[in-house]
């Protein structure tokens, strides 16, 4: 034993030692367990995602392939003059007449045959639908079923696929599409851009650099804080108040007189998008000044130093030294825009719309309010359609959010070995 | 006075004065930052073409003099100036002077340095080309780096960017963009503090070379340094409220050698600070 101090015996130095490690051993494993529970329910969440999004389907054709063309069990099988000749006598008149003015037979491609021929003549119906466990696990019950209901097609079906991003709204979960969704949702995050970075850039640089510090700017940054915690539904009223209602005549289109016949009033694209813009305006501009306070005093005071004004300080130092931070920021505000989807059903986004939006003042609907609506359906086929939106979705953010990661690493390496 | 006028009554061209000229003036120069007093009534000149140096403990308000020479402290939030500071005879805080003029005419060199994130070429043609500078660049990037001491050091490597540079020469780059302006006042904020004393030996050289062509000012903690590169000293001490004054100004060697006041002896002999 050594010396007795103030803090005791070198043996209650050891046991006090052990004690202090057990206290942080224990919240050790409190922080890992609440890592691991929150990967576990994003595992769970991808689980049931792609469980509905891939799995068997029972299909009742109304008229079978191989009654059309002996021997053949598939439309894709049949040959080109088969496929005209079978839609020549099965389409209806009004149908065939529609079809042919759009385009003659003729012309059209062989794919484009085949997928008129399921569409019209083969009329394919799901009857029942499996997730992915189901269909790996308990093939029995599938079976079961099958064996019960006749004259059905067993399929193994991915919900995701080509025709699905390519194909429009339809009454038919087998042939649902995301198009104008995922084409609206596009419009809109372009019309949120356009009109939320620049106002909210513009007010941050304003509060950052330009306001003094006095009663009314700190209220004003009060306000801003405010402002972004403030449910998006609320936004949505506000959208609905203003946009749609007030300014219908410029949100319609109206003043420009170019008034398409799928507007529905002011509930249009750029409604919807202003709306949006209002929504991450707080979060850019807080996200903004974040960035702006990051650049270093020194930086700004070198460039007074040698005679700079102060938007030249800020046009060539403050600016290129937080633009990387300031555009990841956006589009992660972006992202959260995109997955928005009370505030437009607020200022009424159409829930089912066929119509690819073709400007600024279409109607729309997004990939969020068509999940919404695929997942209320009563028929259990679109939940899986929704599955398929949902993966589509995250598809769409996780690119933006790399986009971000990239575009950030890429400045600010360009920064460092800057000429 | 109006700006036009202050920068018409700048000259251009310098020769070394014999006599001592007064180039800045500050009378009576009380400093607050909000309510806090930093600075208590300090009056001093400052002559041309010479190098003076500010010393004095830690809060004594010597930096926040110098930055109030060419209104840096007008970037601080709450401060305020009383008294009156006078540039070859212009009052500086005038309401019609523009502050970008007077940091135009009053270069500033910081304790860290500061190069911008770009090229060292970048670096020095910055300030030329904002403040509408119409000669050869290259010359004048050139001439700049040759004035700080640099040149040789740096001249294969002119379109790298500065923070790769070592502290020390990052900061004789610093010098070198404040030159490259042409000021007629450099103020040295520390400019040695942050470096290794190799790279403090060669700063003190170079502003001894800077005399025949600027007026120095140079805020140091190094007592040693303010003697062997100033020809006036002027030191700061800190009163019971914490607030700065000016105890001594005079003569480097008479302040070192002989001061009149009884804090300065103490001061300079390590008995605080």
């Amino acid at each position: 034993m050594l010396s007795e101090t103030l803090f005791g015996t070198d043996e209650m130095m050891t046991s006090l030692m052990q004690k202090r490690k057990a206290g942080g051993v224990v919240w050790k494993v409190v922080f890992l367990f609440s890592t691991s529970l929150a990967i576990l329910f994003l595992l769970l969440l991808l689980v049931s995602v792609i469980d509905s999004t891939f799995g068997y389907v029972a299909v009742r054709n109304e008229m079978e392939p191989s009654q059309l063309v002996a021997g053949k069990d598939a439309v894709s099988e049949f040959s080109r003059a088969e496929l005209e000749t079978v839609l020549q006598e099965h389409l209806s008149s009004g149908i065939l007449r529609r079809v042919l003015h759009d385009k003659p037979l003729q012309e059209r491609s062989k794919t484009d045959l085949v997928s008129l021929a399921q569409q019209y003549v083969v009329k394919p119906s799901v009857v029942r639908s499996w997730g992915l466990g189901d269909s790996l696990l308990d093939q029995k019950s599938i079976e079961a079923f099958m064996a019960g209901n006749e004259g059905l097609h067993l399929t193994f079906r991915s919900w995701i696929n080509w025709s699905f991003f390519t194909s429009d709204q339809s009454a038919n979960p087998l042939n649902a599409g995301v198009r104008t969704a995922f084409l609206g949702s596009l419009w809109i995050i372009m019309i949120t851009f356009v009109f939320a970075f620049p106002i909210g850039v513009g007010a941050a640089i304003y509060l950052e650099e330009y306001a003094v510090d006095n009663k009314l700017n700190r209220l004003l940054q009060l306000n801003i804080f405010n402002l972004s915690a403030v449910p998006s539904i609320i936004y949505g009223l506000l959208g609905l108040a203003v946009f749609v209602r007030s300014m219908e005549h410029i949100t319609s289109g109206a003043f420009l007189s170019s008034v398409s016949d799928t507007t529905a009033n002011g509930r249009t694209i750029l409604s919807g998008g202003l709306t949006l813009a209002l929504l991450v305006l707080p979060i850019i501009i807080i996200n903004t000044q974040e960035a702006l306070k990051a650049v270093p005093d020194s930086l700004r005071m070198s460039s007074y130093g040698v005679g700079a004004t102060k938007w030249q300080t800020i046009a060539s130092h403050v600016l290129p030294a937080s633009i990387d931070r300031i555009l990841t920021g956006t589009i992660l505000a972006l992202s959260r825009a995109l997955g928005e989807t009370a505030p437009l059903v607020v200022i009424g986004a159409s829930t089912f719309i066929s119509v690819d939006p073709s400007s600024i003042f279409s109607k729309f609907t997004t990939l969020p309010i068509q999940i919404y609506q695929w997942s209320a359906r009563p028929q259990g086929a679109y939940r899986n359609v929704a599955g398929a939106a949902i993966i589509t979705l995250m598809l769409l953010l996780m690119a933006m959010n790399s986009f971000a990661i990239i575009m950030r690493d890429k400045i600010s390496k360009k920064k460092r070995m800057e000429s | 006075m109006n700006t036009t006028n202050l920068a018409e009554a700048l000259p251009r061209v310098y020769e070394q004065p014999q006599e001592e000229k007064t180039i800045i003036a500050l009378k009576d120069v009380s400093i607050y930052y909000g309510s806090f007093q930093a600075v208590k009534q300090a009056s001093l000149d400052i002559y041309e073409h010479r190098v003076t140096a500010f010393i004095g403990p830690s809060g004594c308000g010597k930096s926040t003099v110098l930055r109030s020479i060419n209104r840096m402290n007008d970037m601080i939030r709450g401060s305020r100036i009383e008294g009156s500071v006078r540039f070859h005879d212009h009052d500086l805080y005038a309401a019609d002077v523009d502050p970008v003029l007077i940091r135009r005419k009053i270069g500033m060199v910081f304790q860290k340095p500061n190069p911008f994130p770009k090229s060292i070429y970048e670096n020095i043609a910055w300030g030329a080309r904002i403040n509408g500078f119409r000669g050869d660049y290259d010359e004048l990037v050139e001439t700049s780096l040759r004035s700080a001491a640099l040149w040789d050091e740096v001249k294969d490597k002119l379109k790298q960017n500065a923070l790769r540079l070592s502290g020390g020469q990052q900061q004789r780059l610093c010098i070198a963009r404040t030159i490259a302006v042409q000021p007629q006042v450099i103020l040295m904020d520390e400019p040695a503090s942050a470096l290794d004393p190799i790279a403090t030996g060669r700063i003190e050289e170079l502003i001894l070379e800077l005399k025949n062509s600027y007026t120095i000012i140079i805020v140091t903690h190094n007592m040693g340094q303010a003697s062997r590169v100033s020809d006036h000293t002027a030191f700061f001490m800190v009163d019971e409220k914490r607030r700065g004054y000016l105890e001594e100004y005079a003569p480097t060697e008479q302040l070192f050698l002989n001061p009149a006041h009884k804090k300065t002896e103490e001061y300079i002999s390590g008995k605080f600070g």
